[in-house]
This record gives structure tokens, C-alpha cells and sequence, in this order.
């Protein structure tokens, strides 16, 4: 195997002195290196955490195609990609700092546990210098966590949750993705200009984190234009029918049902409500609407046209017609045949965004990449100007608010942009009470 | 479920020259108070953790096998931590014959406990995981006290709600407790009363046993190879090696006699005057701690606790260790647990840019077909593998992983009419 | 009222759903005594019957639409089924969106073959060898049969919805003397309670009224005496299972438009459907069949909002709940067999 002498050891072999058992007493996360797998040979190695088993497989697949996509642009192979676009000009195609970029795959399952371990054998067998990748926030979180110990960085791939940079952020994470309180502050204007000001709002949320910020965003944007909340009700994960949940809506005097649910969830929830006629129902002398705060094209197909007609924001869309985004569609379409989803593209942005970084700093060391990454500005990654913001390790950048696709022309087509938000009305303070707690820390260099 | 022993037939690599069922008075007692066969099957399990990181490491570093070795900190403290919660729940599945369906419950309070411990008091393991196995002992106690009024498949679907009672609130209504979705994690801001909230750097400390890190290690280049010697894992196989020897000494005992007897026959043992409940709600409650021991254990080498840790997969797994392994057998639930571990770690590491990376010899066409056989197996299609495996071992192996050591060394010993009599004589432990 | 009559309706048809799945795994589960862990994977396979048979009938080639681009700028690929050639545009749609309904017709005889196959091929071998090898090897197939599904389908739930005569809900509350709108019932689960209780009859007449039947029954009870009158059981039990099969896939073909089938559905009912055959008690059909509207009916209940606002949480764990104070009340469930599975 090719890889085999690129791992941590490999490499530490050859620059150990060699032959008989020498020992050498140093601590698992620094060894003889300056810092936890420090790529000493002509590679560097990323671990690309996602899943690849479990109900967001498919995501998950989508998010290793587009890591595989941007290690070919970083090595300088493929057509480049959205280095060509992207605003920093460090990326040279030629790897990162000179280094050819070598990757390790692993398979969350969605589950904490086996991320972690997961990613603790990337760290500890494979010697990965960077994990990215998963597709749930509480992946996403525990994993952040454990890179902090470990002294890695870690970009976090699809999660939406505000705790990822709220009250779990950590000085060695990331986070390309947008967050519930974007969703809700970028959806909120758009609701009230399409469905009025004087609403009543039900609720149904995921009994878990991530249904928790969210509602609470969805709430305090809508609330704060005059919606009144009727009714929160939590549902179980694990629900595979929303009847007894959706048929109480109409009766409760509410006209708008938000379904702060995900993946599956959200696939099952949107179609028992078109099924329990809402899409057509009459309430408080106006039309009934549902609007879907997170939308993942992937799982929205799923729901098939139940979507239609029904508000939704997103972090990144394939018909964006910008240009990077136009490059990126393209380059991501030539070689699967199809476009990138959402997560593909978060995916793909943050892998070039570490190398960028890496390339600025001089230095894989994970503190210098965290300083050259703290208060990045940059654009043509296919949201427009973007910050990444020292506080909270957030991007800040302009919000998709999407609509479910009337006369979709293809199995892609399902969502139409209805409005870019710019990024000033999504932007929040660093001690917004939504995201109150918890500390970045210091970084950690695993020494 | 009373048919085991007879069906599964033959079984461990033990006592053969003692049969089973004679009963736990006039052993002759060998060292650490084990007949010699026990003795000698213990000196094999500490043999095999304590060089572990040589045994599971056979590959050099720069060979295409390098993708299978397992020897790595992370994968071998799971093995053995997995290795103790199966010899846990084959305490009581092995012997009494109840198949306890929630046992995660318990893995998941201890992993808990743990963490809490490391929230309030400091990071050092002992306590939390002394706290572990009380918290679960205790939890299992009420359990069990409520669960062993059945018995059979109703016992087991009792034990199966409230494991899952416990999920469900764990990742939902009890989030303040159990950090729900995201898990229980520490934080810089915990009190920590008898250790430090931060270290120096401004880093959440690490666990350590008296300022022993967990996860310090040491390596050793040999030639192409490289292992590494980690104090969290020796810590784990130190813990695995008192539970294994516990467990010897559980299942040799008159107490071991008494949860057979459950096994084979209650009703005989109501007449005999025996009140079978008390011994069934004993072998309940060890097993019960030695998962809140390992749940204490995980959190002490990785400090998370996750909801997940309690669904109902969580304990289908630990179920499936043991009967892979050879269910009521000593070492079958630890080398059921290691294989599934295996598996799930390296397999769905293997992706497609490895097995180019492995066939990169053959001609191209060639290459391509072979991967495309291979492709499905590995990676993403880990899964199938892993089901083919259990019902290729089911279906070959009745007796699981341990049979087929027996065959093997009944192999090599040659064809000695009276080994072979002796070994299908053996009462399946 | 209104609100609880809405939710004994949600009741119901969860409940079918729970009975039917239950049924199936009673038949092989609480009378053949096999603990059957692939039959969650029948039902994701019967599921996945209405969503081939979509496939198939949409079975398309491929015209170039020069007017149209796709999101690559090249030419718009555009897909005409193959049934939109044989009958024509307007009957080749009905056809296709006719797709669950005729996957009735389609999955009855897949899901009696796979359900035979996996008794001569598997199951027979274990029906001497102890409940955890039977664990073990269905749980085993279960994997292999859901990974298989999944390296065709994906992972992604795949909409099947019902055909357009379907949609929309049926107007109880009217019916009722309630106001308009109040209670409404979507006219597919109305069907789906429909099928599920002809289904249910079905099976019940079946074993009771035909001579099959009542070997069945007598095998169940006491197959070795059966085996001594020189009757083939064996034979009959694969015909059981064969119908255990076609029931559970037949839940699960009707259970599309509810629920988008993705390959791991069936791990999602596997455990809620022991626990209902073990809850209505082992060895007893009608047990099955009460547990699963039992539970049903509590779930709705527990998931209204006035009921959490009370017990918060309740919603998730009312069946667990239901389960325990049940089998601590009744040592064998509702009607269970004594000595069945006891040991």
C-alpha cells in the first residue's frame, strides 16, 4: 500500500534512529513532534470523518465526494476547483505547504461514541493532522471536543446547532455552516413579507439539541415581527408517524406550522401534514402555510412534492449563479455526474479553507492555523464575503431562505431561491443569549 | 432458553479434565485458588493483553497489511472495555440463561456517573469509576428487583423498556443531566473541588490515575514496526484481568453451581427447598456493575457519555458479542467482543483510494474487477460483512469464535479417540 | 372531544400498522417459537416492493430536450417511461401513480417466496438450536438483507405517495355534528385501517376455518403428536412463514404513503414489534392484534400536548411504560400461552 509510509509512524520511523527497540518516553499527543502528528515527510494526512452507515449515509456520501474533489484541487489535479475563485491566493495546486495531501476515511454512524472513535484512530493509527466532516451537530460537537483534547483541528462539516459555536465551541473547532439563529433571523423577514405579520405559530420540534436552539431561534426572530407562538410540542427522534402530532394543529386556532425537524424527521413530519390536508386548509380567515427552518435537498426528495411551496433556508444551493458557485457546480458535476448538495459544499469549502490557512500560517501547527483562520475574511467560496469570526470560530456570510420548487425540471431541482439575506441581518453578537456559555478556551497544540 | 448446553455442545478451552457439573465441593484448589486448566487459560488472557500492542500489531508499518493492525490506543482500550462488559452480561446470560435485552442501560448510567465525577470532583479515574459501578450496582438492583418477576422472553422485553425508557429520557427530557443529543462532556468552567477547573495552557485536564495520564504512551520502533504502549489501555487490561479472574472464580463457585441450576431447571430447584430469585438477582446485579464498570472505564479513557451508549442496539450488541464468542463459555464473550469491534474500526476505514492502493499491481481491468467484488464489503458496506460473518458463524460454528479454537486444537492435538470423547462430554461453560 | 376522537383515530391506524407487523412476527415468533429478528427487514422489504414496482413502471428512455439545459448548460436529458408509450400519456401516468395499490398484487408472491426461502434455507436448520443462535443468524440476515437494499435504493427515505384518488382527508367531524375541519382523517390511512383489518380477518379466518388451519393450530400446540399422525408439519410451518412473509411485506407496501420507505425502517419497528407480540402475550394472535391497537391508541393519547405539558417526556417512553405495568399485572401479557418462551 502506497499510504502505509505516510502515517504518523511511518514517517516517525524513518526519522528515528532505527533498528533495535529504542523507546522513547513522550506523551501520546506530542511524541518526538512539536505538535500532535506533525507531517515531517512529503505528505500530510486529513481524516474525513462522516457517515457512512446510519440514516444521513447518503449525506455523508455526498460529503466524501466532495473531500475527494477538493484533495484532487489541492494536489493540483482536476480542473481546481474554487481555488481558482477563492479569494486568497495562497493555494498553489501543488498540496499544502509543498506536501501532498493524503487522506484517511472513517464512518461516523451518526452515533458520538463511534465518531470519536473514529476519529481517535485517525488521529492515533493514521496520523491525520486535521479531522472534518458529519452530518449531526452532536457529531459534530463531540468530536470538536475531542480534537480540542487531542490537539487537531477540526472543521465541522454539516451541523446546525448554535451550541457547535455556542455554548460546546472550542478554540481547535470550526464551522463553515450557518446555525439556527441565522435561520431564523434570515427567515423571519421573508415569512412576514409572504405570510403577514399577524400570525399564530405551532410548533413541532425534535426532542433533542439541535430541535431545541432551533425552535428557540425560530421563535424569538418570529416573535419579534409580531407572530404569536401557540404551541411547542417536542417529538421523539426516533417518531416514524406524526399523525397524533399534526392533527391537534388545526384545532388549536394556530395558521402556521413550523416543523423544526431534520433529515428523516422532517421527510416523515411534512408528509402527514400535506396528508392531513393543511397545504389546502383555512385557518383564522387565511391560508394555512408550514415552513421548514432547515432544508436538506438530499432528504427532501423524500418528501417528494410535499415540499412544494413551503419556505425552508439553506446553507448553499447549486443554483446559485455566482461565480464560484457556477465553478464549483461544474467541477463537482463533471466528475459525478450530478450537483453537489449542501453538505457537499460546506465539506468541500472547508477543506480548502484549512489548507489556505495552512499555507498563510507557514505552518501545519494547529495553534498558528487557528490564529490564521481567527478574523479570516474571504470571498468566491460561494457565499459571497465571508467572515470567520475570532469570538466563536463562526462564519458569518449571506443566508439562502428557499422554497420548495412548483414545476421542478429535474430530480435536483427541487428548491428555488427566494432571497439572499445579506450577512448583516444574520450577523449577532458573540454573547447573544442564544449562544450564551462555554468558552473557546486556548488552543491546543496536543504538546 | 434452557436447551443451551445441551445444544451448543462443546465449548471452551478449560477444565477438561473436570467435568462440569460435579459440583463446586472437593476441588483441588492450584494456584490463585484456580484448578490448573483455569489457571492456565488465565495465564493466556494476561499473556494476550499485556503484549497486546505486539499481538495486535503484526504488520509493519510500511506493508499494504499495515491497515489491519488494531494496535492503537483508542481500539484496544475498546476491546478490552468491550471485553469486560461481555463477561459481565455472560454472568448472567451464561449461567442463569436470562437474556437481559437493556444491558447497556447500565454501561450508559456508569459512563455518566463517571463523567459527573469529572465534572464535580477531578479528573482522577479511580473514584469515578468506584462511582460507576455503585451507580449501576445500585441501578441494577432496582431493575432487577422489578424485571426477574418474569422470566424468558418476557424478562427480556422488561429489560428492553426500561433500557430504552432510559434512552429515550436521556436524549430528551433529561438533556440538563445527560447533555442529551450532544452527550456529557466536560467543560473549563466545571468546579472540579479537588482538582483544577483548567490546566496552565488553558486546556480542560485529561483523566490520570494519581498524575498518571491516561493517555500517555510510549513507542517502540523495531525494524519496520512501531508500537506503542499506552498507561489507559495497560490501566484497562489491569481492570479486564481482575474482572476475568473474578469471573473464574463466579463461575466455579457453589454461587456459579446455584445459577446453573437456574439455567437447567427452576422448577427442580424450588423442590430442592431453593429460593432461585435471590441468586438470579445477584448474578443481575454483578453483571449489572461490571457494565457500569466499563461504562466508568470508557469514561475515563475518552471523557463523553452519550445517550446513544443506552438504544436498544447498544445492548443487541453486547448480546450478539457474547453468543458470537460462545455464549457461557469464559473467553468466548472477549473475543465476541473484540471481532465486532474489529470490524467496525478497520473495515470501515477501508475506502476505495486503499484497495487501488492494494491492487495496484494487476493489470488495470483486472484491478477494477477485483474491487468492484471487494468494494461492497468495506467502507460504507461494513455492515454486510459483519452480517455475513455472524450467520457464517452461527451456521458453521454453533458453538461460536470458542468452538472453533476447540476444533483447531483438537486439530493439532491429532485424532486421540478419548480427546474428542472427553472435549463433547464437557458441559458447556 | 373533538381532540380525543381525533386521537383514537390517530390510534387506530398506528395501531394497524403495529398489528399487522405484529401478526407476522406472531405467527413465526410466538408460535413457531423462532426469535425472528429479520422480520422488521420483511416489512422494509415489502415497502421496498411498491417502490420497485414504481421503478419499474416508470422504466424510462432517454430523449434529448434541445430547449432546455441542465445544471451542467448541456442539453436537458429528459426521461419518458416506457408506459407512457404503451397506453399513452394520461393512462401511463394513472398507471405509475397507481404503484402502491398494485404493489399488493406484486409483493404477495416476492414476500411468500423470500419468506419460504428463508425457512428452507435458514430457518429449518434452527429450530432445535437454542434462541440466542437464532438471534444471532436472523439478526445477521436482517443486515445482510437491509445492506443489500441499501447498495440499490440508497440511503435516503424515497417518497411512494398514494395515488391522487387518495389525497386529501375525509371529513369526520362533519359527520360527527362536529364543525367543519375539526376532525380530519386522510383518506389513506383510512385505507391503510381498512386493509390492515380485512388482512387481519383474513388471517384469523384462515387458521380457523380450513384444515390447513387447524393442523396449524394443532402443530403450534403440540407438533410432535401432529408429526405422529403422519402429518407433514413441517411442510405447513414453511407455508406459515411464507405467510408470515407476504403479511408483513403487505404492512409495509401499504405503510409508503405514510412513511417514505429508507433502508433501516425495519430496525425502526423491530423492537416496538417484539415488544407489542410480547405485550399481547406469546403465542396468541389476538393478543397481537389487541397490544398493537392498545398501543397505538396510548401513543396518540400520550403525544398530545395537554398530555406533556403534565408529564413531560411521557411521549417517549409511553409504550416501555404501557409494556412493563402490563407484563407486571399479567405475567403472560394479554392472553398469552403459559409455557411459551417462559424459560
Amino acid at each position: 500500500m502506497s499510504k502505509s509510509n505516510l502515517t504518523r509512524r511511518g514517517v516517525l520511523k524513518t526519522g528515528a534512529i532505527g533498528g533495535a527497540g529504542l523507546a522513547l518516553p513522550t506523551m501520546f499527543a506530542s511524541r518526538a513532534n512539536a505538535y500532535t502528528n506533525e507531517p515531517t515527510g512529503s505528505t500530510v494526512t486529513l481524516g474525513f470523518n462522516v457517515p457512512q452507515t446510519g440514516p444521513y449515509a447518503d449525506e455523508g456520501a455526498d460529503e466524501l465526494r466532495a473531500y475527494e474533489l477538493a484533495v484532487k484541487h489541492l494536489n493540483g489535479e482536476g480542473d481546481g476547483g474554487m481555488i481558482n475563485t477563492f479569494s486568497s491566493k495562497a493555494l498553489k495546486g501543488n498540496g499544502i505547504l509543498g506536501k501532498k495531501v493524503e487522506y484517511v476515511t472513517g464512518d461516523t454512524q451518526t452515533k458520538s461514541d463511534a465518531a470519536r472513535a473514529s476519529a481517535r484512530s485517525m488521529i492515533e493509527k493514521d496520523g491525520a493532522v486535521m479531522i472534518t466532516g458529519g452530518s449531526s451537530s452532536g457529531v459534530a460537537v463531540a468530536v470538536q471536543a475531542l480534537c480540542q483534547e487531542a490537539g487537531v483541528i477540526f472543521m465541522a462539516g454539516l451541523t446546525h446547532s448554535n451550541d457547535t459555536t455556542g455554548k460546546d465551541k472550542r478554540a481547535n473547532g470550526f464551522r463553515h455552516f450557518f446555525n439556527s439563529y441565522m435561520s431564523g433571523a434570515a427567515l423571519a423577514p421573508v415569512l412576514e413579507a409572504n405570510y403577514g405579520s399577524d400570525r399564530k405559530a405551532y410548533h413541532l420540534t425534535a426532542d433533542y439539541n439541535w430541535g431545541y436552539t432551533t425552535e428557540e431561534a425560530i421563535r424569538s426572530s418570529t416573535e419579534a415581527m409580531g407572530w404569536e407562538t401557540v404551541a411547542a410540542v417536542k417529538t421523539p427522534l426516533t417518531q416514524t408517524d406524526f399523525s397524533s402530532y399534526i392533527a391537534p394543529v388545526l384545532q388549536s386556532g394556530a395558521d402556521v406550522l413550523v416543523l423544526n425537524h431534520y433529515g428523516g424527521n422532517m421527510v416523515n413530519s411534512l408528509t402527514n401534514a400535506v396528508q392531513f390536508g393543511l397545504r389546502e386548509a383555512q385557518a383564522n380567515g387565511k391560508n394555512f402555510e408550514i415552513v421548514v427552518p432547515l432544508y436538506s435537498r438530499l432528504m427532501a426528495r423524500g418528501a417528494g412534492d410535499a415540499v412544494k411551496g413551503i419556505f425552508g433556508s439553506t446553507n448553499w444551493h447549486w443554483s446559485l449563479q455566482d461565480e464560484a458557485s457556477q465553478t464549483f457546480v461544474r467541477s463537482f458535476g463533471t466528475e459525478y455526474g450530478f450537483p453537489p448538495s449542501q453538505a457537499a459544499h460546506t465539506c468541500y469549502v472547508q477543506a480548502l479553507l484549512y489548507a489556505d490557512a495552512v499555507e498563510r500560517a507557514g505552518s501545519f501547527e494547529p495553534c498558528a492555523v487557528v490564529e490564521a483562520l481567527e478574523g479570516f475574511e474571504f470571498d468566491g467560496l460561494g457565499n459571497g464575503p465571508t467572515l470567520y469570526r475570532a469570538e466563536d470560530h463562526q462564519c458569518f456570510k449571506d443566508v439562502l431562505v428557499v422554497r420548495g420548487k412548483e414545476n421542478p425540471t429535474s430530480e435536483f431541482d427541487l428548491l428555488e431561491i427566494v432571497e439572499i439575506t445579506p450577512v448583516d441581518q444574520v450577523t449577532y453578537p458573540p454573547d447573544h443569549p442564544q449562544f450564551a456559555g462555554g468558552a473557546l478556551g486556548s488552543c491546543n497544540n496536543g504538546a | 432458553m434452557s436447551d443451551q448446553s445441551q445444544t451448543t455442545g462443546t465449548i471452551a478451552p478449560k477444565a477438561a479434565s473436570r467435568p462440569g457439573a460435579s459440583g463446586a465441593a472437593g476441588r483441588s484448589r492450584g494456584t490463585l485458588g484456580l484448578a490448573g486448566k483455569d489457571f492456565r487459560l488465565l495465564l493466556l488472557v494476561v499473556a494476550l493483553t499485556m503484549l497486546a500492542p505486539f499481538i495486535l500489531n503484526p504488520f509493519p508499518q510500511t506493508s499494504g497489511l499495515a491497515q489491519f493492525n488494531a494496535g492503537y490506543p483508542d481500539l484496544m482500550q475498546r476491546f478490552v472495555i468491550y471485553g469486560i462488559f461481555a463477561i459481565g452480561f455472560n454472568i448472567l446470560f451464561g449461567l442463569t440463561g436470562y437474556l437481559s435485552f437493556g444491558h447497556a442501560a447500565f454501561l450508559g448510567v456508569g459512563s455518566y456517573a463517571a463523567v459527573w465525577m469529572f465534572k464535580l470532583v477531578g479528573m482522577n479515574v479511580l473514584p469515578a469509576i468506584l462511582l460507576s459501578v455503585l451507580c449501576a450496582g445500585l441501578f441494577a438492583l432496582l431493575i432487577g428487583y422489578i424485571t426477574l418477576r418474569r422470566s424468558g422472553i418476557y424478562f427480556s422485553i422488561l429489560t428492553l423498556a426500561f433500557a430504552q425508557m432510559c434512552f429515550a429520557l436521556a436524549y430528551s427530557v433529561l438533556t440538563p443531566l445527560t447533555g442529551g443529543e450532544t452527550g456529557l462532556q466536560l467543560a473549563l468552567d466545571d468546579p472540579r473541588i479537588l482538582g483544577t477547573s483548567q490546566t496552565a495552557s488553558g486546556n480542560i485536564p485529561v483523566p490520570s490515575l494519581f498524575g498518571l495520564e491516561m493517555r500517555e504512551s510510549v513507542d517502540l520502533f523495531v525494524g519496520g514496526w512501531a508500537f506503542t504502549f499506552n498507561a489507559g489501555y495497560y490501566f484497562c487490561a489491569i481492570v479486564l484481568l481482575l474482572s476475568f479472574y473474578t469471573a473464574i472464580r463466579i463461575f466455579r463457585s457453589p454461587f456459579g453451581m446455584m445459577l446453573r441450576a437456574i439455567k437447567s431447571n427452576q422448577q427442580r430447584m424450588r423442590y430442592t427447598g431453593l429460593n432461585p430469585k435471590p441468586y438470579a438477582l445477584a448474578a443481575f446485579v454483578i453483571s449489572g456493575m461490571y457494565a457500569g464498570l466499563a461504562g466508568g472505564l470508557m469514561a475515563s479513557m475518552d471523557p463523553l457519555a452519550g445517550a446513544e451508549r443506552m438504544f436498544w442496539t447498544a445492548s443487541g450488541e453486547v448480546v450478539l458479542m457474547t453468543i458470537l464468542g460462545g455464549a457461557g463459555t469464559l473467553i468466548g464473550p472477549v473475543l465476541g467482543a473484540g471481532l465486532i469491534k474489529y470490524m467496525e474500526n478497520i473495515l470501515s476505514k477501508i475506502n476505495s483510494d486503499i484497495l487501488h492502493g492494494w491492487f495496484a499491481f494487476m493489470p488495470d481491468g483486472l484491478e477494477d474487477f477485483v474491487i468492484t467484488v471487494i468494494y461492497p464489503f468495506i467502507g460504507k458496506g461494513w455492515h454486510l460483512t459483519l452480517g455475513l460473518m455472524f450467520m457464517a458463524v452461527v451456521i458453521f460454528l454453533p458453538g461460536g469464535l470458542v468452538e472453533a479454537g476447540q476444533r483447531i486444537s483438537r486439530a493439532v492435538r491429532g485424532k486421540k479417540g478419548h480427546d474428542t470423547t472427553d472435549s463433547k462430554s464437557e458441559h458447556a461453560e | 372531544m373533538d381532540a380525543i376522537i381525533l386521537q383514537i383515530l390517530n390510534g387506530l391506524d398506528k395501531g394497524s400498522a403495529y398489528a399487522l407487523i405484529a401478526l407476522g412476527l406472531t405467527l413465526i415468533f410466538g408460535t413457531l417459537g423462532v426469535v425472528n429478528f429479520a422480520h422488521g427487514a420483511l416489512f422494509m422489504i415489502g415497502a421496498f416492493c411498491a417502490v420497485l414496482l414504481s421503478r419499474i413502471l416508470s422504466m424510462s428512455y432517454t430523449t434529448i430536450d434541445e430547449t432546455r439545459t441542465d445544471f451542467l448548460g448541456n442539453p436537458m436529458q429528459v426521461n419518458v417511461p416506457y408506459a407512457y408509450d404503451f397506453f399513452g400519456e394520461a393512462a401511463g401516468q394513472t398507471i405509475i401513480e397507481w404503484a402502491v395499490p398494485l404493489a399488493i398484487l406484486f409483493a404477495i408472491p416476492i414476500m411468500i417466496l423470500i419468506g419460504v426461502a428463508m425457512e428452507r434455507g435458514l430457518i429449518k436448520h434452527f429450530y432445535k438450536r437454542p434462541h440466542a443462535d437464532q438471534i444471532l443468524v436472523t439478526f445477521g440476515l436482517a443486515i445482510v438483507l437491509q445492506e443489500i437494499i441499501k447498495y440499490y435504493f440508497g440511503a435516503n427515505p424515497i417518497p411512494t405517495p398514494a395515488p391522487p384518488a387518495f389525497t386529501g382527508s375525509f371529513d369526520f367531524g362533519a359527520l360527527l355534528g362536529f364543525d367543519a375541519n375539526q376532525i380530519l382523517y386522510p383518506y389513506w390511512r383510512l385505507v391503510y385501517f381498512i386493509f390492515a383489518a380485512i388482512i387481519i380477518g383474513a388471517v384469523f379466518a384462515f387458521l380457523q376455518f380450513t384444515t390447513f388451519g387447524m393442523v396449524v393450530r394443532a402443530g403450534m400446540a403440540d407438533r410432535e403428536t401432529v408429526g405422529l399422525l403422519g402429518i407433514n408439519i413441517d411442510k405447513r410451518f414453511t407455508i406459515m412463514f411464507g405467510l408470515a412473509a407476504a403479511v408483513a411485506g403487505l404492512a409495509g407496501v401499504m405503510y409508503g404513503p405514510i412513511y417514505s420507505p429508507n433502508y433501516h425502517m425495519g430496525m425502526d419497528f423491530l423492537v416496538l414489534s417484539f415488544v407489542v407480540v410480547v405485550v399481547g402475550g406469546m403465542g396468541s394472535l389476538p393478543g397481537a392484534v389487541a397490544a398493537g391497537f392498545l398501543l397505538g391508541i396510548l401513543e396518540s393519547f400520550a403525544s398530545m400536548r395537554e398530555v406533556i405539558n403534565i408529564i413531560p417526556g411521557i411521549n417517549q417512553i409511553i409504550i416501555y411504560l404501557v409494556a412493563i405495568i402490563i407484563l407486571l399485572a399479567r405475567p403472560r401479557g394479554l392472553m398469552g400461552r403459559k409455557g411459551v418462551m417462559e424459560d
